[in-house]
């Protein structure tokens, strides 16, 4: 006998797709100066919408607009009514959640288990949090009168496209400040549903202001002169080229960047458990998190046992259509993507470490690619120290508690790291010797807004979240 | 477990004190990630036709169950017709599993079943408290199986385990086992006093050291009963034991679960624990005795479009 899923697709019909999209400008929807592009769904590669593509003038339009909002409505706008505001976008967020997720899966080619239960749940939750700051700032730890920094610029990726979103415009607006807002060209269609939650919310026109665009608009949010604050999320490259674009301004800045997490698995760990957080260390949303767990570090003793086990963990993961409510790994967001991924695959193969995938069919159209380990993998790999933004794990193993330190700090990025096992003493050992922003204990990918995060090294600066993600946002 | 050497596990038998350390080995169970994996396993969308194929195993996994003070012969008879035409007005309706009664009750039932394919199963040593001599325990498993019972349901003894005295509880398992001759044996754990997932992980290795054919979570006398979590660490623990011993164990879930909804969950989270080779009476229980007729609700409305109110389904 054998328990077969029959399809059970998320109905599209709750999402109202445009065949084109503006720009969200001043509280209006113009059209774009430049050309326009096409956003496709990754899993099928049909093209969802045309979307424009905002050109110099239009991010200088976008600009003007969010200083006047900021200078006549916003800053000067007392908390508490900046606060009816943010909870009232939350409040419409959780209402508009089916949609909201179904669009994300659409675009982005994550399953909708996750936009369902974790992207979109999420990206209220920060909304709610940061609504609970607004009228609470001379509270915060940053002096008795805070202000707020201007027009903030911020530029966000395609991994998680809403939830990054919330994390940049939640915080923002809470301190008072105003912004605009460049989603990735791939994965434009929440940002653009946002504004018109905005619109449904009245929120005051050029507090927020999405121009979409690939990175020539990206480039044009962070240079222009009228922006006081840059943040950004994603790629180390791109990072250095801001930090660069910015040096020698007035500009603050913060960068949350690329990641090449351990994920440390001691010898009297919870190995069930640990082999899940395993799992949904790399695979969630098919790698492509920047503080995914993309290097296993296996205690030698357990290594035969945690292999075992992952394998026929990896084997029960549903690969398909992210519109199922029973898919586990949806699709690459994008063909350039995939082609990275594939590569330094390949490479992993040619160093000589050992690949297995998971056993399972690919769809034939749209971008995808199956979840993969590689066993014998060395410091020295590639695998073990580019990111590879996908659901590809290096397995390595160490035998003390100071070797996997040693091993787990080895590399230029220091943003998240795991940590398994059931001794409490052990884990505050590890943990303070990880240099990594975040921590995790017997668990692995866990977000909260309460819960500051961000980098070491070259996996940025700052901290989005918590408290302590004001301070990116205020003037002490 | 799939690389702990055979003669570990004899060891394990060998001294209370390599019991203790054996049982102790056992990877932990970390509670908060045991109970966010059967959440995630509950989100899975069960529809149309694996729908339907998940209440007919369903039916076929329950071990339907009378164990009250004021059982009657006939009672005991009109549940046994039930569980041979759980839905008298539809034969491709599978049978279930089993019949589960007190042990005076199950020359009645084997009675009732005739040479049907339906096992009756009897519970027995002391159940549900176990609170007796090993004597009387043992009499009470043999009046069940000389009744005539295939199936024996055996409680295991609580106050040794919580303290620490891991060998009087497996010299039971074996004593039992010894009793029951043919007839199968499960061992239920009560996992609802054992407290913890560490501690419901090491009770599954010790019964399955000891002989057990299966291991159950509950009496149903205690509250909680089955949960997904204890489930899912019983079933990871009778994958290892097979994966080091090459004996598989079966798992019945017993108590709670009433709705339709809940075991095909159950079922959900043994397709993707341990896999096909579970997914059948023979290895998979579910003991219940209101659960049966949400099922066949179900089962109707999924064949005629419509819900009948419960009054079109008989009581017992």
């Amino acid at each position: 006998m054998s328990f077969e899923y029959a399809p059970a697709p998320e109905s599209r019909s709750v999402v109202d797709l445009k065949s084109s999209y503006g720009l969200f400008i001043d509280g209006n929807w113009v059209d774009g100066s430049a050309h326009s592009f096409k956003s496709v769904s990754p899993a099928t590669e049909e093209v969802l919408a045309e979307i424009s593509e905002a050109s110099d003038d239009d991010v200088d339009a976008a600009v003007k607009a969010a200083r006047r909002a900021f200078t006549r409505v916003w800053a000067p706008m007392s908390g508490v009514e900046r606060a009816k505001y943010l909870y009232r976008i939350a409040r419409i967020l959780q209402e508009r959640a089916r949609e909201l997720a179904v669009l994300e899966s659409l675009d982005n080619g994550k399953p909708i288990k996750e936009s369902r239960d974790v992207d979109v749940p999420l990206v209220a939750a920060y909304f709610f949090y940061y609504a609970g700051w607004a009228d609470k700032l001379d509270h915060a730890g940053m002096g008795t009168n805070p202000q707020p920094l201007g027009v903030a610029g911020q530029v966000i990726p395609w991994n998680f496209p809403l939830l990054m979103l919330a994390w940049k415009i939640a915080p923002a607006l809470a301190c008072g400040n105003t912004v605009v807002l460049k989603p990735a060209e791939t994965t434009s269609l929440t940002a653009l549903l946002f504004a018109e939650i905005c619109q449904q919310a009245d929120l005051p026109p050029g507090v927020v202001n999405i121009v979409t665009g690939a990175g020539d608009t990206g480039r044009a949010v962070v240079a222009h002169p009228g922006v006081d604050k840059v943040a950004f999320t994603g790629s180390t490259e791109v990072g250095k080229a801001i930090a660069r674009t910015v040096a020698g301004t007035n500009k603050s800045v913060t960068l949350e960047l690329g990641g090449k997490a351990a994920n440390i698995v001691f010898d009297d760990a919870p190995l069930d458990q640990a082999v899940e957080g395993i799992v949904n260390g790399i695979f969630f949303n098919q790698g492509h998190v920047c503080c995914a767990g993309s290097r296993l570090l296996v205690q030698e003793s357990v290594y035969d046992d945690v292999l075992t086990r992952l394998k026929q963990r990896m084997a029960t993961l549903r690969i398909g259509d992210p519109l199922d409510k029973n898919t586990d790994i949806g699709a690459i967001n994008s063909a350039e993507q995939l082609a990275k991924i594939r590569e330094l695959s390949e490479v992993g193969e040619t160093e000589g470490a050992e690949r297995w995938s998971a056993p399972c069919e690919l769809p034939d159209r749209g971008f995808w690619f199956a979840p993969t380990i590689f066993t014998g993998v060395s410091q020295a790999h590639r695998i073990a120290r580019e990111e590879i933004f996908g659901p590809v794990l290096s397995v390595l193993t160490f035998r003390t508690p100071a070797e996997a330190v040693e091993k787990a700090n080895n590399t230029p990025f220091g943003l998240s790291a795991g940590v398994w096992t059931d001794k409490g003493s052990r884990i505050l050992w590890v943990a303070n010797r990880l240099r990594a922003g975040v921590v995790w204990s017997n668990t692995f990918n866990r977000f909260d807004p309460t819960s500051p995060f961000g980098g070491y090294k070259e996996s940025g600066f700052g901290r989005e979240g918590g408290r302590h993600g004001l301070e990116a946002y205020l003037a002490h | 477990m799939a690389s702990a050497p055979p003669h570990l596990l004899g060891e394990a038998a060998a001294s209370p004190a390599a019991l203790r350390r054996f049982l102790h080995g056992l990877p932990g169970v970390d509670q908060v990630g045991c109970e966010a994996r059967t959440a995630s396993l509950s989100t899975r969308s069960i529809k149309t036709t694996s729908k339907a194929w998940a209440l007919d195993l369903a039916i076929s996994t329950i071990d339907l169950t009378t164990l009250e003070g004021q059982d009657t012969v006939g009672k005991v008879r009109a549940l046994c017709a039930k569980a041979l035409h759980p839905d008298p007005a539809d034969a491709s309706c599978p049978r279930v599993a089993a019949i589960c009664v007190y042990p005076d009750l199950v020359a009645t039932a084997r009675a009732a079943l005739g040479d049907s394919n339906v096992r009756v199963a009897s519970v027995a040593t002391a159940f549900p408290s176990g609170r007796s001599s090993l004597d009387v325990k043992l009499q009470d498993t043999r009046d069940a199986v000389s009744a005539g019972a295939h199936e024996v349901d055996m409680v295991i003894d609580r106050g040794a385990f919580l303290s620490g005295d891991y060998q009087r509880a497996f010299d039971e398992i074996v004593a039992t086992k010894q009793a029951c001759g043919t007839a199968h044996l499960k061992v239920i754990l009560e996992t609802g006093e054992l407290m913890t997932y560490d501690n419901v992980r090491r009770a599954s290795w010790l019964s399955m050291l000891a002989g057990a054919d299966f291991i159950k979570t509950s009496t149903g006398k205690v509250q909680p009963a089955a949960t997904m979590p204890v489930t899912l660490v019983m079933l990871q623990a009778v994958r290892d034991f097979r994966d080091a011993t090459g004996r598989q164990v079966g798992v019945k879930a017993a108590g709670g679960i009433s709705t339709a909804k809940d075991a095909i969950r159950y079922l959900v989270m043994v397709n993707e624990t341990v896999g096909d080779d579970w997914l059948d009476p023979a290895w998979f229980r579910i003991g219940a005795s209101r659960l049966l007729n949400d099922l066949l609700m179900q089962r109707t409305k999924l064949t005629t479009g419509r819900y009948c109110g419960p009054d079109y389904f008989t009581l017992d």
